[in-house]
């Protein structure tokens, strides 16, 4: 890498400035004042605004509904993650063996990716709409009652389906580069090891696509709980009885739609707090099983 | 150990190019047979028909006397070492050794002990719980032929397996594949575009050009009968020279019109010789001198000792019986 050597002091941090000021004004400005938001309480009209200490964080403990958001994040957040990777890693593996047509088929693959989390929502809760939406059709066919709006479970389900199906373009391309770089040769060694398809895939092609799992890993979960705000909020809206309420989402209804800014930033501070922590065991124990 | 059988053996790619054609060798049980030709003379395309990892267009192989054509790579009991050596790299040493025989379900004693009596031989003992990136490129080609010798295979089938080495490296681990095959008798198909390493290792070559085979002999019978004017340009070092029999005086009447191979080591200087080269550059390799010039308008290389006495112009004589003629349409060898 070529290095420069600056002899003028203020030309470095000139030239860094407007990357530092938007990381300042975007990202760590509001993050502090959640964090500064979350020991304080304001009543109904905003005159009153009193620190509280912890107090928001201990009504959050106490809180079933909170307890159950939890839940139900951990649960979201497990079924997206593994229903994208597998799904994506299942369409890379199968471009992996196409020799015509790949392209076209990656390029339609993508597309998903440049719908917006919102219409990726309304496209779901379209097809999967109780009166009108084909899915529930053809589920009636088979004697399944499709209802998203009444079932905790379907309501779920739809939520995972819409979330997951946004993410796959992008583990996909992730997965289709790194089963390109692992070579053939390897693979037809194995072949001649004794080992079948199955096992080939299981023993060598896994292990060496481990570095590219576990960055979708990471990359997956802080999607699952971040930005599947807007397909939660075209499709359930949380419901129906808090089944579909991920953390997230929760933090927009409590402090933009009930005015509870306090509880809300709360919140978000442990939302933030989650994130980090997942990322930092990632990074500390599941890495060192990566096979680099 | 079992002989392998080529029976007219072709391979067409979709799209209807031809790799290879009309190949027949019979190869017998514990031979070591190289084939050599330039790249993309379809030597590995065969090579990888013959391990089940291309399908076989046309003709039969056979290993033993069983029809391999539909038989899985795993099935056919070969062992193949690649040139990228296709370590698995998160495996360690042991574990790449026994990786083949867990497969096949070997008892767990007999795997030790074939590692470990794979592992003495090729003297890799010390690094078997090294992981591959932990090796130098001739401990991993070591490994490489652990993998395939722990098998105990019918058969081994490298491809160009020293390539990816440096000179030094690729003379001694010639020879270490050459005392193993010797010592093991396995039967062996080696392909290099090297035509020394093609020369040193094998009972016989195999020559091919695009696709066809140019030639079938001993090492020695291919450099002193090339079957025709592109194996006499391709085997041997420094090439032989093919030029236009006008160029050389006093030739039999059946030489005429015609191509006539000399090689550099049988042209020697003397002041009353039959040709007279132009010298127009010099090599020198320190035990010999690579002389290059011209006579006649044909190039020309004469290797001489390297206290040869050099001046601008060379008179040259051949040894008697050392030329080789070639037709001049064809170019294949006349008798």
């Amino acid at each position: 890498m070529k290095r420069t050597l600056f002899r003028n002091q203020w030309l470095p941090w000139l030239l860094l400035a407007p990357q530092l000021a938007i990381t300042f004004v975007f990202f760590l400005w509001p993050a502090a004042q959640a964090v500064r938001q979350s020991f304080l309480r304001q009543d109904a009209f905003g005159i009153n605004t009193s620190f509280v200490g912890l107090a928001n964080f201990r009504a959050l403990w106490n809180s079933p509904e909170y307890l159950n958001s939890l839940q139900v994040t951990a649960v979201f957040a497990v079924l997206v993650t593994v229903l994208s990777m597998g799904l994506s890693l299942l369409l890379a593996v199968a471009l992996d063996r196409m020799i015509r047509s790949a392209s076209l088929y990656t390029t339609l693959l993508v597309w998903p990716y440049a719908v917006a989390p919102a219409v990726a929502g309304i496209l779901w809760w379209f097809i999967f709409n109780p009166t009108i939406g084909i899915m529930p059709y053809v589920l009636e066919g088979i004697g399944y009652d499709w209802n998203h709006i009444s079932s905790k479970s379907d309501a779920l389900i739809l939520v995972v389906i819409a979330s997951a199906w946004k993410q796959i373009s992008y583990n996909f391309l992730f997965f289709v580069a790194g089963l390109q770089s692992i070579p053939a040769s390897l693979r037809e060694a194995a072949a001649i090891d004794g080992a079948g398809p199955v096992r080939r895939f299981f023993d060598i092609t896994l292990p060496l696509l481990s570095p590219t799992t576990f960055f979708l890993l990471v990359v997956n979960i802080v999607y699952a709980m971040f930005d599947t705000f807007a397909v939660i909020d075209a499709t359930t809206e949380g419901g129906p009885a808090q089944a579909t309420n991920i953390l997230v989402y929760k933090v927009y209804f409590d402090g933009f739609v009930g005015q509870n800014l306090g509880s809300s930033a709360a919140q978000s501070v442990i939302l933030m707090g989650i994130v980090i922590a997942l990322t930092a065991i990632q990074f500390r124990y599941v890495e060192k099983k990566v096979a680099y | 150990m079992a002989s392998i059988t080529l029976d007219k053996v072709g391979k067409i790619y979709a799209g209807g190019t031809r790799a290879v054609g009309d190949v027949s060798i019979d190869i017998a049980d514990g031979e070591f047979i190289v084939l050599v030709g330039p790249s993309g003379c379809g030597k590995s395309t065969l090579l990888r028909m013959v391990a089940g990892l291309e399908a076989i267009s046309e003709g039969t192989v056979r290993i033993g006397n069983r029809v391999v054509n539909d038989i899985e790579p795993a099935d056919r009991d070969i062992a193949m070492v690649f040139q990228n050596y296709a370590l698995y790299p998160h495996m360690s040493v042991r574990q790449n050794l026994a990786y083949g025989l867990k497969n096949r379900r070997t008892p767990r004693a007999e795997i030790e002990r074939r590692v470990a009596q794979a592992a003495a031989i090729l003297q890799i003992g010390p690094f078997l719980d090294r992981k591959p990136r932990a090796l130098s490129g001739g401990q991993r080609q070591r490994v490489a032929m652990g993998r395939a010798i722990v098998r105990e295979p019918a058969a081994f089938l490298f491809d160009e397996p020293l390539s990816n080495l440096d000179a030094k490296l690729r003379v001694t681990m010639r020879l270490e594949i050459k005392e193993l095959q010797r010592r093991l008798r396995t039967t062996s198909i080696y392909v290099t575009h090297d035509q020394l390493e093609a020369m040193t290792l094998a009972d016989r070559l195999v020559v091919l050009n695009a696709g066809r085979i140019e030639q079938i002999g001993t090492p020695l019978e291919v450099y002193r009968k090339p079957a025709s004017t592109f194996v006499a340009g391709f085997i041997g070092s420094p090439a032989m020279n093919l030029i236009s029999s006008r160029a050389v005086p006093h030739l039999p009447a059946a030489a005429q019109a015609g191509t006539i191979g000399i090689r550099p080591e049988d042209l020697s200087v003397a002041p009353d010789g039959p040709l007279e080269m132009e010298v127009l550059a010099v090599e020198e390799l320190g035990a010999q001198r690579l002389v290059h010039g011209q006579t006649g308008g044909e190039r020309l290389t004469v290797a001489m000792p390297s206290d040869a006495p050099l001046s601008d112009t060379l008179r040259l004589t051949y040894r008697p019986g050392s030329l080789h003629l070639f037709h001049p349409e064809t170019g294949r060898r006349i008798d």
